[in-house]
């Protein structure tokens, strides 16, 4: 990044030593159980809480000079929050790369997405946590929550999923879907839509989630089952895109993708449009189309 | 009733101090202390020293007045509370008379009492409010009960709602409106639908009829009646209402400042009662 952001007045990494080492002993607890929610001593850092603290201390505590990050929010690299971020961590962390690409980065900091392309062992995923925990929804006592966790009492939970099919024939948890960690630990996984959920299931890198207001870091460890809660006789089912005039499946308006999870925008002449929300997915196709494109001009 | 009659509960010693306790807590209280506040130390004996038999199909009725112990009784057996000694022995009946161990309540740690406590006992409360969630449906209400006991398939949960709710004579197609939109009676029945969802062989009635007008009160006797009759339930019925004794227990136990001071065949107890504190009851509800 640029030299200018580069301040000698932080430590690397802006966390002081301390800090670093609480978060990564609770990073670990949290790996060894996954789907537990560990408590950390959240610091305080120079953005309000609920805008990213959480996930901005656990990238800060992982991050080293080699170390390439991208910053996702809602799956575009160029919006606010996500700018800010990128500024912050290429301001504190000298010698570290930013980039916008999947692929390149080895640690990516995001919010409300999973990036489309498969992520591989050696990167890790940061998600920022506004609601750690599943059970708040129907039980506010934290102590008692605390023991249904321990004894896996997550009936509850399942009761809500009942209404739901009772009065709408189907779930309508359109993002934070309680998912089964282990087979033990049930965990919100933070604002992603359903869509992303299949992912954190067996998948190769390592998901951690950081909540900052409320104090806690979880993991699903890689190669770790994650099962969305249903009932065995009711699918789980991601977010449908299928057009209800032509029946077939919207396309994204820039790079023609159908296999990719979609934002409805309005479009200058005012009609819906679908786009990709994974920004970086969108622009690899489209620069990829353009290659092809290219490739018989100059030959 | 015999003693080698298949058991399924049996107490022994079953003691909940409300206090520090001191060596004299249980000699200074007691219905000939007048007192269940030990002088000594000012523990509660809540309940002290109640041995008790149950066996399968059997309706025991538990008497008293206010304070007396009845509901402690239940909360120490339904494992809401731990007691502060004694043993609670359960003989479950789903596994088979050879090879069956009696279950130690009180030794068993929170997540397995959870587990027998759903899948094994029913318990329904003299208030609607605190046996069912007023914010979901009563569907909802049994659903849970099904799911606490591990079924996961919705189109049998929905069944298995339906046919308890008709059994318990709430119509069905009222099975997805909120129990708050039902009246007494009718919660009521919702409360034993869901007790029984999981097919428990013991269910606990705390003071099942109470505030319910005379006619529903008979209705929901009957059916408690009906239902015993149908699936063999044991039930321990507390109440302070001789009528609800009368009619349902087989057996009943009369309880004073927090111990047992009389116990026996109902008709007997109610006929001829042997201590003075069950002769002013029966007295005076005549």
């Amino acid at each position: 990044m640029n030299a200018a952001y580069r301040s000698d007045g932080y430590a690397f990494g802006f966390l002081d030593g301390r800090a670093k080492k609480e978060l990564r002993r609770a990073m670990l607890k949290a790996v060894c159980l996954p789907g537990y929610q560990v408590p950390y001593a959240s610091r305080e850092m120079p953005i309000l809480r609920g805008f990213g603290t959480g996930g901005l201390q656990l990238t800060l505590a992982l991050i080293g000079p080699s170390d390439t990050v991208k910053v996702i929010d809602q799956g575009a690299d160029d919006s606010v929050n996500a700018v800010n971020l990128r500024q912050f961590i290429a301001l504190t962390c000298p010698g570290t790369t930013a980039t916008t690409r999947t692929r390149e980065a080895t640690l990516i900091q995001t919010r409300h997405r999973i990036p489309e392309q498969p992520l591989r062992a050696d990167q890790i995923l940061v998600l920022q946590v506004p609601y750690p925990d599943p059970l708040i929804v129907v039980e506010p006592s934290e102590e008692r929550r605390k023991t249904m966790h321990g004894e896996a009492d997550y009936s509850r939970l399942w009761v809500k999923l009942y209404e739901d099919l009772v009065h709408f024939d189907e779930i309508t948890i359109s993002h934070r879907y309680p998912t089964r960690i282990a087979g033990h630990y049930v965990i919100d996984p933070s604002p992603i839509p359903r869509w992303d959920v299949p992912k954190l299931h067996q998948a190769e890198c390592l998901y951690l989630f950081g909540a900052g207001r409320e104090k806690k870091i979880y993991a699903v460890p890689p190669h770790t089952d994650a099962e969305p809660l249903t009932f065995d006789d009711v699918a789980f089912r991601v977010e449908d895109f299928t057009d209800p005039v032509s029946g077939q499946r919207y396309a994204c308006a820039r790079c023609g993708a159908t296999d990719s999870f979609l934002d409805e925008l309005i479009g200058e002449d005012g009609r819906k449009i679908h786009q990709c929300s994974d920004a970086d997915y969108c622009q690899g196709r489209l620069n990829a189309l353009q290659r092809m494109q290219n490739a018989p001009e100059a030959a | 009733m015999s003693a080698d009659a298949d058991p399924i509960l049996e107490v022994k010693g079953l003691t909940k101090l409300h206090g520090g306790g001191c060596s004299r807590c249980l000699d200074s209280t007691g219905p000939e202390a007048g007192s269940n506040v030990c002088p000594h130390c000012g523990t509660v004996v809540a309940c002290a020293d109640v041995n008790l038999n149950l066996t399968r199909g059997e309706v025991l009725g538990v008497m008293g007045e206010s304070g007396s112990g009845k509901s402690t009784l239940v909360r120490l057996l339904y494992g809401d509370e731990a007691p502060t000694c004694g043993s609670v022995l359960f003989f479950d009946p789903a596994t088979p008379a050879a090879s069956r161990t009696p279950i130690d309540l009180p030794a068993l740690n929170a997540r397995q009492a959870r587990d027998l406590r759903n899948r094994r006992f029913g318990i329904v409360h003299q208030n609607p409010h605190l046996g069912l969630n007023f914010r979901i449906s009563a569907g909802g209400n049994i659903a849970e009960r099904l799911l606490m006991g591990g079924e996961m398939r919705y189109a049998h949960i929905r069944e298995r709602a339906r046919q308890l709710l008709m059994r318990c004579e709430v119509a069905a197609s009222r099975m997805d409106e909120l129990p708050g939109r039902f009246s007494g009676g009718m919660q009521q029945r919702v409360q034993i639908a869901r007790a029984l969802a999981t097919n428990p062989p013991l269910l606990f009635l705390d003071e099942v009829t109470t505030g319910l007008d005379v006619s529903v009160q008979a209705r929901i006797l009957d059916l408690i009646l009906g239902l015993q009759h149908q699936f063999g339930v044991s039930m321990i019925a507390v109440t302070h209402d001789l009528g609800v004794i009368r009619m349902l227990a087989s057996r009943t136990l009369v309880m004073k400042m927090g111990r047992i001071v009389e116990s026996g065949l109902t008709d007997q107890i109610l006929e001829d009662p042997q201590h003075a504190y069950t002769q002013q009851l029966v007295a005076s509800s005549l």
